[in-house]
């Protein structure tokens, strides 16, 4: 699977509060938490992203709440792809869990804001297509990879669980 | 092994596992809330099951917004309340729900040596009781649901050792703080969080859940306490089983074990806004505040409000301050009235809430305005995390946070209790 987005900067620790705010959970409706992705921290990021673009962020993304609206909001506001130093936990199983692509990688650091970027999920490379820095990342172990292919846990579930 | 290795290799069927292991583990209790309970009923639905693997073992709270705060949030609750009906797993109704956190242990639903999900962050409490319990989303809920099953990585672990004894007005919310003011807000990310040392074993139960329960803001997979006495003490009087209490081996392998003196440790602080910028308490005295909030899955049992008590009695909360007080559980509040702990709150100027999660996260009961600032016994002090996005909290045990209630800025206890 490739991916060519624009990159959006964040720091280190953007936490779930942050990416949507415990005050937009009183509803599962991808659309609305879309609308509020990022807003604490950057008003009208979801209407300033255009599809397929990508969040480019440092260490510890998505610490905090459990909340699945984080990676949904993203997902919802049109991100295709997350790229950090690190994630916390719960954000990166649910991100995996609802098939939204994520790759840690130190290269975060050799992109600024507004670069346009190329990801090959399937060999684990990365292009700055600006300064055209080429890079690699370690991809999923195998078991994470099925999670993945199939298109969520859920998926993977009917496949392997659910007769 | 460790103790988690040795909880988690006995719920997937193996002899032994190591730490970067993938496994499906076979969970003894799956929970989830109104916020993320729906989101797992969506899912769960989509597969077209007939069944939940098995209902006595799936817990559902709704404690974030009820009683409900708006129309959205009451379509949430009766979303889980139709489910809770429909496939007869547990559920808690207003009157009889509390904090979800305070509540399992106190139904006595969480047992040693158990493997507990749930679709909250802060499960990582009942390590408390050392059962392996974890935060996880609402899909892994759902896959749950079907499956009776969870997907782990098995997780190094990290010991802390705690040489020494607590000091006046010090407790399990100083140590933890002091804890991720030391290693960071990842500095356990992905880690076992195993406590341990004289301070930890001379702790209640409610201090070990408070400890256990901030795991998280370290970035922690679980955080876990070996049982000992006060842990068989407890479950003895709450629970029908005990559990198996694990201890780790003698040679149980570690990726790094901190030394901590509990005794040096004062009163903690948590500054906005991260968790990790935790100091003592006497460098705050110059920060005046708005609210104070005592409650939470961190700080709202029974021990928690007789330490704020003891220095409210015969206070007046500052002119200038909202105190609210918010027994976790029903029964915290019960026993807080047997005790005649509420009428302290009352007389000094407080209020009280019912049992719910409420302004922990913004949600209702205590929410902030632009530019206010609040002391809080709660666990997170995110930008906007308890209202406005330019609203400040800091985060203390409940003595301090009473403390700076009748002086109107932060405080150390011995400023009202000589």
């Amino acid at each position: 699977m490739k991916i060519r987005g624009k990159a959006w900067k964040f720091g280190d620790h953007v936490n779930t509060d942050d990416i949507i705010a415990a005050r937009y959970l009183n509803t599962t409706d991808i659309n609305e938490l879309a609308s509020h992705c990022m807003e604490t921290i950057f008003p009208d990021f979801s209407k300033k992203i255009a599809k397929g673009d990508i969040i480019v962020a440092g260490e510890n993304f998505g610490c905090g709440s459990s909340r699945e609206h984080a990676p949904i909001a993203i997902k919802g506001c049109g991100i295709a792809l997350v790229i950090a130093r690190s994630f916390a936990r719960i954000f990166f199983r649910n991100a995996i869990n609802i098939g939204l692509p994520i790759i840690e990688t130190n290269f975060v650091d050799r992109i600024l804001q507004g670069d346009v970027i190329d990801v090959d999920l399937d060999t684990g490379t990365i292009v700055d297509i600006n300064n055209s820095e080429k890079g690699d990342f370690i991809k999923y172990p195998e078991f994470l990879q099925q999670i993945i292919k199939s298109g969520g846990l859920m998926q993977w579930a009917k496949e392997k669980h659910i007769r | 092994m460790t103790i988690t290795e040795k909880i988690l290799a006995t719920h997937c069927g193996l002899d032994e596992i190591f730490p970067g292991q993938f496994i499906e583990a076979n969970v003894d209790l799956i929970l989830a809330n109104d916020i993320t309970g729906p989101l797992a009923i969506e899912e769960f639905e989509k597969t077209g099951a007939k069944k939940v693997f098995d209902p006595s073992k799936i817990v559902l709270v709704p404690d974030h917004f009820t009683p409900c705060k708006d129309i959205k949030s009451a379509e949430m609750v009766k979303i889980l309340r139709n489910f809770s009906k429909k496939y007869k797993t547990r559920f808690y109704e207003i009157g009889k729900v509390g904090i979800e956190h305070a509540l399992l242990p106190e139904e006595g639903l969480v047992t040693a040596g158990s493997l507990i999900i749930g679709a909250d962050s802060h499960t990582c409490t009942y390590g408390a009781v050392g059962a392996f319990s974890t935060g996880v989303g609402s899909t892994d809920v759902a896959f749950g649901f079907v499956t009776g099953k969870v997907w782990l990585k098995v997780p190094p672990s990290i010991k802390f050792i705690y040489t020494g004894k607590c000091g006046r007005f010090v407790g399990g919310k100083d140590i933890v703080l002091y804890t991720i003011g030391k290693i960071g807000v990842d500095g356990a990310r992905y880690r076992a969080m195993e406590f341990e040392g004289e301070a930890i074993e001379n702790l209640s139960m409610d201090d070990r859940f408070t400890i256990c329960n901030m795991a998280i803001e370290a970035g922690g997979k679980n955080g876990i306490i070996a049982p000992d006495i006060i842990t068989e003490d407890f479950l003895t009087s709450v629970a029908k089983e005990k559990g198996i209490f694990y201890r780790s081996d003698k040679d149980a392998k570690y990726e790094n074990v901190v030394e901590i003196d509990a005794s040096a440790i004062g009163p903690q602080v948590a500054a906005p806004h991260l968790p990790s910028n935790s100091r003592d308490v006497r460098e705050f005295s110059d920060v005046r505040i708005d609210q104070v909030v005592i409650g939470s899955c961190t700080n709202g049992r029974i021990s928690d409000l007789r330490r704020a008590a003891m220095i409210a009695k015969g206070k007046s909360v500052h002119s200038d301050v909202r105190a609210i007080i918010i027994p976790a559980t029903q029964k915290v509040y019960q026993q807080a009235m047997k005790e005649g702990l509420i009428n302290i709150f009352i007389d000094a100027g407080c209020v009280i809430s019912p049992p719910t999660c409420g302004p922990c996260l913004g949600g209702h009961m205590g929410v902030l305005a632009k530019g206010e600032v609040a002391i809080a016994t709660t666990n997170r002090n995110f930008i906007g995390r308890m209202g406005h996005p330019e609203s400040f909290v800091y985060l203390s045990n409940p003595e301090v946070a009473m403390a700076s209630a009748i002086k109107g800025r932060i405080s150390h206890p011995d400023e009202v209790l000589k």
